[in-house]
């Protein structure tokens, strides 16, 4: 009887400790899952402002006598594949930030192209508008990759305390499930050059 | 065995590209001009420290110089965001750091200016400051002059007194009267502070709320109380950069 006592006195315990501490971990996943949706947010932002400023580039491109035709409609194009492509900020799935990653690395690199073409048409190269625009699409590929960085250490924070001990036992049961990261350049996705002189 | 060398010349390269230059230190006690080569002479530093702290004590937002004598090879943009970002130039929330960053041995400069500022000091406002007040001057060697002029147009356009989107030619006349202004102004706080240290109620009397992010800074050899620190800013990559 009375190591049956303590057995169950000790376990017991043992749950009672487990019921706290898995609501303050509870709350800190839910901390740091908002934090990853917030820094996602921003990421959209960027991601936007650059969608944003593409009608203007190519309205100023546009107006340049035989303006190579192929690389506006690529952009163009990339731009509206881009803009498609949504992610579901509550699930932030690998999967999903994969696809999101290469459909605005494409459109980065139709942007790239673009932006080499401009350098051959010095007409539009000593405009006022293009080189507007130039710096503010600068500006824009660096808040991408300031946000994308942000992000990533966000989600590096939360997949990591999930998985540890003992929020292991319950992340899953919450619904806590890992998240993705955006990938290192692999070259394709590289921002395009943009110099000034 | 050329696949090896290959690989191995690879992993150098990657090994290589992955050292990025160590931000300095937090300065303490804190300063806003931070001049690591003194190209600039100590009464040139002292008077910009003072005009930004005046700045920085009426409105909070922070405008911090460092000047380096060179980035070792890192990026501008990523150096001087990690700095602006590790010192948190700007008040947490409001997020009105800015930060001029110039690596004097690779003639390079970065404007990088916080969330908060990024409606005011755009991109394209900070390009158009550095091609046509900062290069001039520093190509002169002029830091001071170009520093001077450059900081007194952010904090025109950063209070919307900068309107008619026109930097001039630097020539004296038409920046002789925010000097006046910023000079009357720091004599007012010089004023107020002097009076405040004999038992009055003044404006700057004690550490400012800001101090406890550096414990003990304490007050400058001067009358007047030094720069608070830095309160926790965030950045997000606004600015603009160039090369002169």
């Amino acid at each position: 009887m009375k190591t049956s006592n303590i057995i169950l006195l000790v376990f017991g315990a043992a749950l009672i400790l487990l019921l706290f501490n898995g609501c303050s971990s509870y709350n800190n996943m839910v901390n740091k899952q908002e934090t990853t949706s917030s820094a996602w947010a921003q990421v959209e932002n960027v991601y936007q402002r650059r969608a944003d400023l593409i009608p203007n580039l190519v309205n100023t491109v546009k107006g340049v006598a035989n303006f190579e035709q192929k690389t506006l409609t690529d952009v163009i194009n990339a731009r509206a594949s881009a803009s498609q492509m949504k992610v579901d900020a509550s699930k932030l799935s690998a999967d999903q930030i994969q696809k999101f990653q290469a459909s605005q690395g494409e459109l980065s690199q139709a942007l790239g192209r673009l932006m080499v073409v401009a350098e051959q048409y010095p007409q539009l190269k000593a405009t006022d508008n293009f080189k507007e625009l130039q710096s503010q699409l600068e500006g824009t590929e660096n808040r991408i990759s300031v946000e994308r960085g942000k992000f990533n250490d966000a989600v590096k924070d939360y997949n990591a305390y999930i998985r540890k001990f003992p929020q292991v036992l319950y992340a899953g049961l919450f619904g806590f499930d890992k998240k993705g990261y955006f990938e290192a350049e692999k070259g394709a996705d590289k921002a395009p050059e943009v110099s000034f002189e | 065995m050329t696949k090896k060398i290959i690989s191995l010349f690879l992993v150098s390269w990657i090994c290589l590209s992955a050292f990025a230059k160590e931000i300095p230190a937090k300065p303490n006690p804190p300063r806003l001009v931070n001049d690591y080569v003194n190209v600039l002479d100590a009464g040139q530093q002292e008077a910009l420290e003072a005009k930004l702290k005046a700045y920085s004590d009426s409105t909070s937002t922070q405008i911090a110089i460092v000047i380096e004598q060179s980035l070792e090879g890192d990026d501008d943009f990523d150096y001087s965001q990690r700095l602006a970002e590790g010192w948190q130039i700007g008040m947490a929330g409001k997020n009105n750091g800015l930060l001029i960053y110039v690596a004097i041995g690779d003639r390079k400069i970065r404007i990088q200016n916080g969330y908060g500022l990024e409606a005011t000091i755009t991109d394209a406002f900070s390009r158009r400051l550095i091609e046509e007040v900062i290069k001039p001057n520093f190509k002169q060697q002029a830091y001071y002059e170009g520093l001077d002029q450059a900081t007194t147009f952010i904090i025109q356009k950063a209070s919307g007194e900068f309107v008619n989107d026109d930097f001039g030619n630097g020539s004296g006349e038409d920046s002789f009267i925010p000097y006046l202004i910023i000079i009357s102004f720091i004599i007012l706080m010089f004023f107020l502070s002097s009076r405040g240290g004999k038992g009055g109620r003044g404006l700057h009397h004690g550490p400012s709320p800001f101090m406890g992010t550096f414990g003990s800074s304490g007050y400058s050899g001067g009358s007047s109380s030094s720069f608070g620190g830095f309160g926790g800013g965030s950045f997000g990559g606004g600015g603009a950069g160039g090369s002169w």
